[in-house]
């Protein structure tokens, strides 16, 4: 099996706060691997230094086999990692279309064109109409994203990663905040990546996880706590404790 | 339609020509033939429109503050002059451009000091370049001429067919004609996807860099730009005006400009242009009423706009040519306030 992502004795401190502690993780090609803990365990800080916003106090960080550690956030995107973010991160004053469109561009190496005009290559256009799409967002595509409703947003946060066809992709937290009604469309749209994509999900919302994962690494204080299957997970009485709470978990 | 060509019409939405661009420019053209004794003043305005165009780049597009962009309309004024004063280029188109190329070597240079802050940072580095520069100009006073200026500068005719008249004709429609050419690149350039990853930038940089944006090089890239823009208005300067003095560095020049663009607005290209003629409208305006507080009335409008918001103010004063197109035209208005206004 080969490995997509991996870390290796990551260790980040803020000040004398070790955030993440000697973290070791294997993210196998292709998997749906999900990452849980509790509020403040860190989680967001690992993600942040897989893509390069924080770098690491030491350990390495191998995307497909190779040391990315050092490398710039819009390098390791070109190089097939793509994240999302637990709050919004758009550009609240340019549409859906562009916000996919630049994404597209990017990608394919237009993003320094300087002469012509946006839409007029036919290969990202058909892009971005594929993806608006996709994500439900054909409709909406001309409006202002800070006007859209919030679940929209939360597609176009997806669909912007998507977007730079990642071969591993950072889900933090893809259901956050999304009332209810709004909530299934998101499940749909996670659900049916490709298989051929590695995911990486940080989430709070058990069901989605349980549903969705097909292993599950616990983080407890920065630290690993334990990592397998959905079910041995659920069933390991410390992750019960800290974790889950004392009530047992559904599978 | 299917939606992929759909994408690409919608897409090109804001690239396409208006009808209100085309009867701006027109306007504009048609000033030139209207008022032939105003050629100094309207002369003026097209090179603060350039200037403020220039600021624009980067401030309403990039997001980059700077209260120091004397900096460059200042290299490229005495570039032009003193390839003028002493003869080393003579024909003036091909000076304008060689000191606009000057400014934007300083543009790249400076560009690295000012992508590393934040607006407090870049506010302070842009404008202790201009400081440092216009103290280096009265320290060479040799090459500058000092707090005299450069003088006797003496304009070839352009392209050697056309010379400049002393009423300032020349001056005009050479300046309109510099002024639409730069228009018209910059208006290519901000609607490319380079264009749309500065705005990207400007809304979120954390976001740009996470789709793989490499948001220095691009805001290095506009600076330089922008930083060539300056260097030609203020070369336009120099040529139209005959003189080149320490005040191309002041700090009220850089200043006055973040005036305009508040005025006019930013990050639809026509901010600087509409911002230059009202903001010397309204200078002229206050100085014949009140000669000695015509400050204190720019100031006063100044903060009328920031309260009231440019938007509002737009609508109330488009309501009723939208009207009108609506009656007429059975659409829906043509001139239309500019999305990113806010």
């Amino acid at each position: 099996m080969t490995i997509a992502l991996e870390t290796q004795n990551l260790e980040k401190q803020f000040g004398g706060l070790r955030v993440t502690r000697d973290l070791s993780l294997k993210i196998e090609q292709g998997a749906r691997h999900a990452l849980i803990g509790p509020n403040g365990a860190g989680k967001t800080t690992v993600i942040n230094q897989l893509t390069g916003v924080l770098k690491p106090n030491s350990g390495r960080i191998l995307l497909e086999g190779q040391d990315i550690t050092d490398l710039a956030v819009h390098k390791r995107v070109l190089r097939g990692l793509s994240r999302t973010f637990q709050i919004n991160q758009l550009y609240p004053d340019l549409t859906p279309l562009e916000t996919i469109g630049l994404a597209v561009s990017e990608r394919l190496g237009h993003g320094g064109d300087w002469w012509r005009r946006m839409g007029t290559r036919n290969d990202v256009n058909d892009e971005i109409a594929d993806l608006l799409t996709r994500f439900h967002l054909l409709d909406a595509m001309n409006e202002q994203t800070v006007t859209l409703p919030y679940g929209k947003q939360r597609l176009l946060e997806i669909a912007v990663a998507i977007a730079g066809k990642p071969r591993v992709l950072l889900l933090d937290e893809p259901a956050a905040g999304v009332p209810e009604s709004e909530r299934h469309d998101i499940l749909a749209v996670v659900g049916s990546l490709p298989r051929d994509v590695t995911v990486l999900l940080i989430e709070h919302d058990m069901d989605l996880v349980f549903s969705f994962a097909d292993r599950i690494s616990v983080l407890v204080s920065g630290a690993l706590l334990t990592e397998g299957p959905p079910e041995q997970v659920a069933r390991d009485p410390q992750v019960k404790a800290v974790y889950l709470g004392e009530e047992p978990v559904n599978v | 339609m299917s939606a992929s060509s759909d994408v690409g019409y919608h897409a090109q939405r804001q690239a396409r020509w208006h009808y209100g661009e085309a009867a701006f420019w027109l306007i504009v053209l048609a000033c030139g033939f209207a008022f032939p004794t105003r050629y100094l003043i309207m002369t003026d305005i097209l090179r603060l429109a350039l200037f403020a165009m220039s600021l624009d780049l980067i401030l309403g597009y990039a997001g980059i503050v700077s209260l120091g962009h004397a900096a460059f309309f200042g290299v490229g004024a005495y570039a032009a002059g003193l390839l003028a004063l002493h003869g080393i280029i003579n024909e003036p188109v091909l000076a304008l451009v060689v000191a606009g190329l000057a400014a934007m070597v300083l543009g790249f240079a400076t560009s690295f000091l000012v992508i590393r802050g934040v607006d407090l940072t870049r506010l302070m580095v842009t404008l202790g370049i201009a400081l440092l520069l216009e103290a280096l100009a009265e320290r060479f006073s040799n090459i500058t001429g000092g707090t005299d200026g450069l003088q006797g500068i003496e304009m070839q005719p352009i392209f050697g067919e056309v010379p400049f008249d002393m009423f300032g004709k020349t001056g005009f429609f050479y300046s309109l004609a510099v002024l639409f050419l730069l228009f018209l690149f910059a208006r290519r350039v901000v609607h490319s996807p380079f264009g749309l990853s500065l705005r990207a930038i400007k809304n979120n940089p954390l976001r740009a860099a996470a789709i793989g944006i490499p948001v220095n090089r691009r805001l290095i890239a506009i600076y330089t730009l922008a930083a060539f823009y300056a260097g030609i208005a203020g070369a336009l300067f120099a040529q139209t005006t005959a003189i080149a003095s320490l005040d191309v560095f002041a700090f009220e020049r850089s200043a006055d400009l973040m005036l305009v663009l508040v005025i006019g607005g930013t990050g639809y290209l026509y901010g600087g242009l509409v911002g230059a003629v009202l903001f010397r409208l309204l200078q002229e305006l206050f100085s014949t009423i009140t000669p000695q507080y015509w400050q204190f009335w720019i100031g006063l409008v100044l903060v009328v706009i920031v309260l009231v918001g440019r938007q509002r103010l737009h609508r109330w004063m488009l309501y009723v040519p939208n009207l009108v197109i609506r009656q007429i035209a059975g659409r829906k208005a043509v001139v239309a306030v500019p999305e990113s206004d806010t």
